[in-house]
């Protein structure tokens, strides 16, 4: 098991290799559709992305009535390669160092984490209560106005865990599994 | 849409019976009549229903969770996903928690007797869904395909999805699955023959292109999961009787030897191929298959393949004459 702790580096996260199971502790930023889009479209992000991870996630996020504190109640990944087409960009853009979700992503995220230092970690899909758990506060939330789910949502976490299946260094283990599986499929067909 | 085919009584004397020997239904009686309104009753079995079926797992599901659990290597990534899988599942239920954030298509299959008012059900399940939705036992799912709009409460065209089947008893039942997105995206229909894979119109075709689905799966349906498989039908019914597979236990044994002896084989096989929990790598990739069959037209040969995640939830009561929850069905 490795450790993964803020404040994240690039140097940190060429470190990691496919297959790492790895434990984040610090921040994490949300950012799923509207928010990819949203940067794609060249807006500025409305918060400092540089050497952060942003999460695929939409989060189910309440709202204390009386303290006005946000608390998350859900929060797995969503599945990730919807973003493909924008997720180089960001990278390249905003300089982030790690993106959290499901299902692996294509050859240009690949690429872009290769040339921009990034990794992509992979969270298990549908643990919502688990991963919940592990965001000790939410700290902040931006562009509110895409919805609670789009939002870009700042969030601490202790010990989230994940599974390193893309590296900077060329390395899928999406792209291992889908051949060797294959190949296994052929002898049975 | 295939779902109304089934049911519908037409004789529209029949309708107001048995859904609720409704006395005094409308508004004004609302406090006293608490305790004793059978669609007060109603509605409450169905938000009670609800609410399990979001957070916790069926038995028969637990159990190939924790077969799965204990199969894998010690120390890998496919045994690291498992633990966590089974810590959410202990958790959900500790909290009463959904399960997966994505509460899913909401599926009811109602089984019901002669006379069973459809319309006044239809009217209390949505109540109930509504409910259910405020109190965040369901996420607000339901979007307008056209405007884009989130429509909040998870009532509109097509959501909830309700299925009637009349039957000959005078009992109802009720069955709900919460189906998520990511493993609906990835079911798949073949028409037979399919050359690309050189299946043709027989069982080792089916059994072909049922293979193939879960290659195309890979981890994406969040697996390992189980197949829910129609062979014949339509387009569309073949799709809704899969998703009907999915209803029956998971140790349960197909009444068809072909078809018993076919779901053993593809999850056998299923299990050789590597893509492990997650996609992750590993020696599950399956957790179950379940295959039923309705009769084609000469000209067409489907086979229709439903995935459903590891976070299955699926959950079932009877109802008592006054509408409460009888028993559990799974």
């Amino acid at each position: 098991m490795k450790k993964l702790n803020y404040p994240f580096s690039q140097e940190a996260v060429r470190e990691l290799k496919v297959g790492d199971m790895v434990l984040i502790t610090g921040k994490l930023f949300t950012g799923r559709d509207a928010v990819h889009k949203y940067l794609h479209e060249g807006n500025p992000s409305p918060v400092n992305l540089k050497n952060q991870i942003i999460y695929h996630c939409g989060p189910v996020v309440v709202q204390d009535k009386k303290s006005g504190k946000y608390e998350v109640r859900a929060a797995g990944p969503t599945t990730s390669i919807r973003e493909e087409p924008y997720q180089w960009e960001v990278i390249r853009d905003h300089g982030i160092v790690g993106v959290i979700g499901k299902g692996g992503m294509g050859k240009k995220t690949l690429d872009a984490c290769r040339e921009y230092g990034c990794v992509y970690l992979h969270a298990v899909g549908g643990a919502a209560q688990v991963l919940a758990e592990k965001i000790v506060s939410v700290d902040n939330v931006y562009l509110q106005e895409l919805g609670s789910p789009e939002a870009i949502w700042e969030l601490s976490v202790v010990d989230f865990p994940v599974v390193v299946t893309m590296d900077s260094h060329g390395g899928s283990l999406h792209d291992k599994v889908q051949k060797m599986s294959q190949e296994n499929l052929d002898k049975v067909m | 849409m295939a779902k109304k085919k089934k049911a519908a009584p037409k004789k529209k004397v029949a309708v107001k019976k048995s859904v609720a020997p409704k006395k005094k239904v409308v508004a004004k009686k609302k406090t006293a009549a608490k305790k004793s309104n059978p669609e007060q009753a109603l509605m409450n079995s169905l938000v009670e229903l609800i609410r399990k079926t979001s957070a916790e797992i069926p038995d028969d599901v637990q159990k190939v969770i924790l077969e799965a659990l204990a199969r894998e290597e010690k120390n890998t990534t496919a045994e690291y996903a498992m633990n966590i899988i089974q810590a959410n599942i202990e958790l959900a239920k500790k909290k009463s928690q959904p399960i997966c954030q994505d509460t899913g298509t909401i599926l009811f299959f109602v089984e019901c007797p002669r006379n069973f008012d459809q319309i006044a059900f239809t009217k209390i399940c949505h109540k109930a869904v509504r409910k259910a939705t405020e109190v965040g036992y369901l996420r607000q799912n339901s979007v307008d395909s056209l405007t884009g709009q989130n429509v909040g409460m998870n009532v509109g065209p097509g959501h909830p999805d309700i299925h009637f089947h009349q039957h000959a008893k005078s009992t109802v039942e009720i069955r709900l699955m919460l189906k998520g997105g990511g493993c609906e995206n990835v079911g798949a229909q073949y028409a037979l023959p399919y050359n690309e894979l050189g299946a043709g119109r027989d069982l080792a075709g089916a059994r072909k292109v049922i293979l193939d689905a879960i290659q195309k799966a890979q981890g994406k349906g969040c697996g390992p999961g189980v197949l829910g498989v129609c062979i014949g039908g339509d387009r569309g019914a073949g799709y809704v009787h899969s998703k009907e597979q999915l209803l029956r236990r998971l140790d349960d044994t197909n009444s068809i030897k072909e078809l018993a002896d076919l779901e053993k084989e593809i999850v056998t096989t299923a299990n050789t191929l590597g893509i492990g929990p997650m996609g992750f790598g590993g020696k599950t990739t399956l957790l179950g298959c379940k295959i039923g069959v309705l009769n084609r037209l000469p000209a067409s040969f489907f086979v229709s393949v439903s995935y459903m995640c590891w976070a299955y939830r699926r959950l079932g009561i009877t109802l008592k004459g006054d509408l409460s929850i009888g028993k559990w069905l799974y």
